[in-house]
């Protein structure tokens, strides 16, 4: 098991380290930090931007948006999820509706938020309407796949609503809300930072990535990015955590 | 219990076509051949599938459901699947212990014959008039089939069986029908 695990470390460590000196040889080859900086000059862009405080109060006002967003898109999914599930007539009203939210490109949303809205706002609001559909669409799918014997055995045994509702469709579900939830947490987080970037509110990482783009400030381009995938990834590994950890709890 | 011109076809297949049945009280098994719509006819007495033509009389009694599969819910504990039908949490401690099965097992942690005990037990527990068992000793030694067959008839009641063994038949003490 061990040597497995330290195989899987290896091959993990050689990966990215191939990339790097492939990123590192391009730069060199380019030889110009205005169009590709080399992951050096990236990191020491990212250093100096670590040790202002005004960096660190972006990173949290965007994290604390996204998280915003995502918990509102998660609420609202679940709700919408029973809604559409429960009545013929709200599924034929709501389905549409958020099939054409799923469909529709997120910078023209954006642009009609702004219209709409203070800018603050907007990213919270992208990140909420491109998490609904797809945590709605995976907990309806799991619901229309409730296991018919169970249906049966429980018109059988006449459960009420209720006990329907809480010891068959929740639980058949709860997989498809688990498996939205950990894809709607990239798509929140990357489209909170697109809304960020064409709305630019006063502290946001998404205005700051497209200052360095105003400014040619390439390395801290690359560094504000390198900051939103490592964020991404450590979000979603932390939304990871909760919810199993919570299906864990649960299952004790 | 009384089924009398009973026409029934699934998907333009006849399954019963003018049958015809009369049991009395007491354990009746139905035997026959896989597909002659022994499952069937239960659901039908049931209520669980309604009839193209016919009359089910079965003098009104309610009924209790097993299923040929367990069809227990996976992310409840032993218990808690039988104690969402039934309100008698002693009885069913009891009926558990007397199953030897622990009623705090989830149900992915149970083998195929204790599965098939839990829906038993939670069919029994289920306090209605008249059972309806599809096959309730699969999966079971004929140690055990002895001991639930004296469970079954320890509980007095009406009962719908259907098995493709003469010995269960014969362990249940029950008049046979065949399809």
């Amino acid at each position: 098991m061990t040597s497995i695990r330290q195989n899987k470390t290896l091959k993990k460590v050689l990966s990215r380290a191939f990339w790097l000196l492939l990123w590192q040889l391009a730069a060199g080859k380019v030889g110009k930090e205005l169009i590709l900086p080399s992951p050096f000059v990236v990191v020491r862009a990212l250093f100096n931007l670590a040790v202002t405080g005004k960096f660190w109060i972006n990173t949290a006002v965007t994290i604390v948006r996204v998280l915003t967003g995502y918990c509102l898109g998660v609420i609202l999914a679940v709700l919408l999820a029973i809604m559409t599930c429960s009545s013929e007539l709200l599924d034929a009203l709501i389905s549409p509706v958020i099939r054409i939210v799923r469909a529709t490109p997120v910078a023209s949303f954006i642009i009609l938020a702004l219209l709409w809205m203070g800018k603050d706002n907007v990213p919270i609001l992208m990140s909420t309407l491109m998490v609904i559909p797809v945590v709605w669409e995976n907990i309806t799918a799991q619901y229309q796949a409730t296991d018919v014997n169970l249906l049966e055995m429980a018109q059988a045994y006449k459960l009420s609503k209720w006990k329907k509702f809480r010891y068959i469709y929740v639980p058949s579900a709860f997989p498809g809300f688990l498996a939205g939830c950990m894809s709607a947490m990239g798509l929140a987080w990357k489209s909170g930072i697109a809304a960020e970037v064409l709305s630019q509110p006063k502290i946001a990482m998404g205005s700051n990535l497209y200052y360095s783009k105003l400014y040619l400030e390439t390395p801290d381009l690359f560094a504000w990015t390198a900051v939103v995938v490592i964020l991404s990834m450590c979000i979603e590994r932390l939304i990871k955590y909760l919810l199993f950890r919570g299906v864990r709890n649960e299952d004790k | 219990m009384k089924i009398s011109n009973l026409w029934f076809s699934y998907d333009n297949k006849t399954v019963f076509e003018d049958f015809f049945l009369e049991t009395g009280e007491g354990i009746t098994c139905l035997m026959g051949a896989s597909g002659r719509g022994k499952t069937t006819l239960l659901k039908l007495v049931g209520g669980l599938l309604k009839p193209d033509k016919g009359t089910i009389d079965n003098g009104g009694k309610t009924v209790s459901f097993m299923f040929q599969e367990d069809r227990l819910l996976p992310w409840l504990t032993v218990r808690e699947n039988i104690l969402l039908v039934t309100d008698k949490a002693r009885e069913t401690d009891e009926l558990l212990q007397e199953l030897e099965v622990d009623g705090n097992l989830k149900i992915s942690e149970l083998s195929g014959g204790m599965a098939r005990r839990v829906a038993l037990a939670r069919c029994l527990l289920y306090d209605r008039d008249m059972l309806l068992m599809d096959e309730p000793f699969k999966g079971m030694d004929s140690k055990l089939i002895e001991k639930v067959a004296q469970i079954i008839i320890r509980q007095n009641k009406t009962a719908l069986i259907t098995t493709h063994s003469l010995e269960e038949a014969k362990a249940l003490d029950a008049e046979v029908v065949t399809l």
